[in-house]
Order: structure tokens, then sequence, then C-alpha cells
């Protein structure tokens, strides 16, 4: 067994392992790792904004191509500022609307766009193709079946009785079934960064596997 | 037998002679390369419903494609007719057209070439100079007409529900299960006197399951206040805490007890998704709350979270609209509010109008839908020739 010779690798297996003596208990190696890991994201998170958000977002537009409507937003952002103090801490309202407002505004359309129009057309092209016959048209049939009834899951303005809670208890199952393949799908993309942090431990540190 | 003797014997003479001689060389000649021949009818336009800055080229196949000799085609562009042009684009063979999304200036005549690129020793070709074109920009994309008058109908809807609401009127909303649990779960922490610990999602503010986190978080705030039960509310996001540290305050202040608030209870961990993970993960480890609220929008972090919770004895309840962390969240926790769950969930709590009538709104268009399905199979079923249509009015442009 050879150990890496690089400080940082060593620096990087004992912090993995710190976080990995959680899987025992929470301990003070694990307490260490997670303060300074949330000290220094945290810290990190700070420069990040700054050069990727503030920097080309604000001071690039205004200071540099003096493109004066940029004092606008940049009013907005500092106006959040006014929460320390009591007296003006109301004023934090009116950006917090404003970003409200244009998040709303502007995911309204693509929502619509992708979670009611492009579902209704997938859900509609196979359950009317009379071209694929036979098994693939009674598959689409059965997909379509699946919405309605998962859409009268969600239908909150009458008690599930009758009709009603026939038709939810089956969409209930359509919706286990589709959570069930996502839970399998997901857990092996876990697996797979697992495999990811194990392989550093054993290429990178004490170079087991070459 | 005999009769194939000689032969065989000439065969082997010719043979061996073969290899003692040395091979002939055959002169090599700089004969040119066939060159394909070149992309006929290349237009260019103006590339429609967008923002002024596409211009979309055009072309025939080159009749050599269906031979096999065509790589693909160059896309060149110029100012002038005349002028040196430039490559902007590069498309494999099958493809017949290419949008130029770099026209370095909107209402200016740029003219185009296509290269008809050559497999193998084939040279290329250059077609004719296209026609003058501009990048223009549209005020409306007529491809977007079914999503505007869906957002039309939608609000619509919406609006009548919540002036209806707002006039008084009772919106009835169905009791959902995971709702029942909130305030037992509040219960449980007094009891035990352990703190409640809330997570109101990692996303940012503008999410719609951010707000509704923060519509429920004022809910259990206000029963945390009722019955002094410590609350820990860790942020990810900036805005999403100052907003949070708002609506606990205020939560604590309309049940008079301003002065339990404690300031420290909503704070701000990380913005660095594991990082937060693995804070919430120690507070949950050393702090032992008696109820964890996972409520709002997650990722990959929803497992940890959900496991390290259920190992410390929590009664958990969560609830988000990210499909795929839904199904961790189902195993993990006592209660889950799936999806749409998650809104209703902060309408039925606050019964604000405002919620009550686009709840309602919400209910009404899901029937809409689910008639407008129903009616689209009937009808493209009775009379096939109308699928087509159908499809296309809720083709996505």
């Amino acid at each position: 067994m050879i150990f890496s010779t690089n400080p940082w690798v060593w620096v990087a297996a004992i912090l993995t392992l710190c976080i990995f003596s959680f899987l025992y208990k929470e301990n003070p190696f694990y307490r260490f790792a997670e303060h300074l890991f949330v000290g220094i994201s945290a810290g990190y998170g700070v420069a990040v904004y700054w050069n990727n958000a503030i920097v080309p977002n604000l001071f690039v537009p205004l200071f540099q191509q003096h493109n004066w409507w940029f004092i606008i937003p940049g009013l907005l952002g500092m106006m959040f500022f006014f929460r320390f103090n009591q007296k003006t801490g109301w004023l934090i309202l009116i950006p917090m609307a404003v970003l409200l407002g244009t998040g709303s505004g502007m995911s309204l359309a693509p929502t619509i766009q992708t979670n009611i129009l492009k579902q209704m057309q997938s859900a509609l092209a196979d359950a009317t193709n009379l071209k694929l016959g036979g098994w693939g048209l009674i598959w689409g049939i059965v997909t379509l079946f699946g919405v309605i009834t998962t859409l009268s899951y969600f239908f909150f303005s009458r008690e599930q009785k009758g009709l009603l809670r026939v038709s939810a208890n089956i969409g209930v199952w359509f919706i286990m079934i589709g959570f069930g393949a996502s839970f399998g799908n997901t857990v092996m993309g876990r697996i797979s960064l697992l495999i990811g942090r194990v392989q550093f431990l054993l290429t990178d540190w004490i170079h087991i596997i070459k | 037998m005999r009769q194939k003797i000689p032969g065989l014997l000439l065969v082997l003479f010719w043979a061996s002679l073969s290899l003692a001689l040395p091979a002939r060389q055959e002169p090599v000649t700089a004969e040119p390369a066939a060159a394909v021949a070149p992309a006929p009818e290349v237009k260019a336009g103006d590339t429609p419903n967008d923002g002024g800055k596409a211009i979309t080229v055009t072309w025939q196949a080159s009749p050599d494609e269906a031979r096999g000799l065509v790589d693909g085609y160059e896309v060149l562009r110029s100012e002038t007719a005349e002028g040196e042009f430039s490559k902007v684009g590069y498309v494999p063979y099958g493809f017949t057209s290419f949008d130029d999304q770099e026209v370095p200036q909107n209402a200016r005549d740029y003219f185009y070439q296509v290269k008809t690129v050559g497999r193998g020793a084939a040279a290329f070709t250059l077609s004719a100079v296209s026609n003058p074109a501009q990048a223009r920009e549209q005020w409306f994309n007529t491809a977007r007409v079914n999503a505007l008058i869906s957002c039309i109908l939608f609000t619509l809807i919406v609006v009548i529900f919540i002036t209806r609401a707002k006039r008084g009127q009772s919106l009835f909303i169905r009791r959902i299960a995971g709702l029942a649990a909130v305030e037992e779960a509040v219960g449980r922490a007094t009891e035990m006197g352990r703190p409640i610990l809330y997570v109101p999602g990692l996303s940012s503010i503008t999410d719609v399951a951010t707000i509704a986190a923060l519509n429920i978080l004022g809910q259990v705030a206000k029963k945390a206040a009722e019955y002094d039960t410590p609350l820990l509310v860790p942020n990810r996001d900036p805005v999403v805490f100052t907003v949070a540290q708002e609506i606990v305050k205020s939560a604590y202040a309309e049940v008079g007890r301003p002065d339990a608030y404690n300031h420290d209870s909503v704070f701000y961990l990380t913005d660095s998704q594991m990082g937060f993970a693995s804070g919430v993960d120690g507070i949950m480890a050393r702090e032992k709350p008696a109820t964890n609220f996972f409520l709002g929008m997650f990722w990959a972090e929803s497992l940890i979270l959900a496991e390290t919770g259920a190992a410390t004895g929590a009664i958990q309840i969560a609830g988000t609209d990210a499909i795929s962390q839904l199904p961790f969240f189902i195993t993990a926790c006592d209660y889950t509010l799936i999806g749409e769950e998650l809104y209703a969930a902060s309408a039925y709590l606050s019964k604000e109008p405002m919620l009550l009538g686009t709840m309602k709104g919400q209910d009404w268009s899901k029937a809409l839908i689910v008639f407008l399905l129903l009616a689209g199979l009937a009808t493209a079923l009775i009379a096939p020739g109308t699928r087509d249509f159908i499809l296309k009015i809720l083709k996505v442009g």
C-alpha cells in the first residue's frame, strides 16, 4: 500500500472519513468537518456571489458600460440592508415584492407550456395514434388514463367520495408506480456517487487501484 | 487429378516469380480529387419569433449527398455579396438549415454561402451567394399563442375564485392527511421539551414550493409560540432567510408572545447544498428535535436529511413538488405532502382568501384539462383526421 504524498489528497481523504464517521454516530470528528464545510462554503458563497453576480451584473454594466438603468436594480438590492434598522425595516418589502412579482410573472408562461401544454400533447399523442395499433395504442390509452386519474387525486374541492374516490385511488397507484421507478433510478445514481468517493480514497489516497 | 497437376505447377511458378521479383510500382498521379456538387437554392431569412439576433439559412441537399460523398455543410457569412465570407457554423449531412444565432447587428444586410464539405478525398465546393437577409426582433411570438390563451384562461379562473373568496364566500378544500399531523407533531415536541426543526427547502424565494413552505411556517410558528416550544429554522437562501425571520417574528406577535421570539431561532447556514445538508444533519444529531418539517424544494439532500431525522427518532412531515425527491420522503418520513398538496396545505392552514381562491382556481383548471383531454381523445378516435390539428394546437413553440 503506497500512500499519496500530496498533502491536499490527505486533507480531502481525512475530511471524507470524518464525514463518513457520521454513519456510526455524531462525533467530534464529524462536528469538525461539518463546521469546516459550512464555514468555508458560506465564505466561498460570498466570493461567488460577488464575482459571478454583483460584478458582471451590476458593476460592469454600471461603471464600465455606463448603463445607468442598472441603478434601479442596484438600489433595490441595497434596500435589503434596511432590515438592520428597525424603523426602516419595512422597506425590504419593496425589493421582495419586485422579486416575487417578476419571478412569478416570468415563470408563468414557461410553466404553462412545459407542465400543461407539453404534457397534454404527450398524453394525447400515443393515445390517439392509430398507426401504433395493438399494444402500442393500448399503452397510450393506459398512460392517458393514468394522467386523468392522477389529476383527480389532486382535486381538493370535493371530498373523495364515490367516483372521485375510485379515480383518486387508481391515481395513487399510478403515482406510486412512478415513484418506485424514480426511487430505483435515483438510488443507482447515489450508489455511483458513493463509488466515486470510495474510488478517490482507494486510487488517489492509498493507491490500491491504479 | 493428373490433369490438374500441370495447372497447379503453373500457378506455383507464377507465385514464386512474383515473390522473387520486386513489385512494379504504379506511378503516383497527382489527379485532383473529384469535387462534390454544391448545395443549391441557398436562401437566408430572419428567424421568426425571436429577439432579433438570428438569421435562418436554408438550402437543398447536394446531389452528391445521396451517393454518400458529403460529410456536411459549412455556413459562411459576409457583410457584402462580394466580400470575405467567414465560417459561422457547421451542420452534418442530412441537415439543410442552420440558425445563425450570433448575427452581429440586427436590421442590417448579411449574405451567406454554404460550403459543401466532401467526405474523404472529395474536395469542397461553394454554393452561390444567398439573398441579403436581416435579423429583426418580433414583439409577439406567434408560436406561443396557445400559451397566451391558456395563461389568460387560467388567470381568469383564478381571479374569479379569489374575488369570490374575498367577498366572504365559503370555499371548501378537503382535509389532507399530512396536515392533521401538524398539530400533533407540535404537541409532541412540547410534551417532550424538545425543539421543532423547520427547513423551508433549499430553493429561492421565487420558487412556488418555497412560498408555500413559508406560508405553512407562519402557522407552525404560531403553534410553537402558543405552546412555548423552541423553533429552529435553518436557511440556505439569504432572501428566504430574511422572509422566514419576518414570518416567524410576526407569528409570535400575532399570538401575543412577541417576547418569546428568539432572534437566533431563524438562521442562515450556507449556500452550499451539501454543506447545508451536513449542517442540518449536525443540528438534528445534537439538538434532537422532536419534530422535523421538510417543506419546500429539495434536491439530492432530501434522503440525507430525512434518514438522519428518522435515525434521531423525530416525527417527520415532508412536502415538496420535486418529483424525483418525493419517493425518498415517502420512504423516510411519517407524512408526506405530495406535489400540489403542499400548496393546498398552505391554503388550508392559512385560510387566506388569496390562497383559497388560487387553490380553487387551480382545481377547476385541472377539471378543465381533464375535460379537454377526454374531448381530444374522443375527437381524434372518432375522426382520425383531426388528430394532427389537435396536437398542433398543443404544440409548444
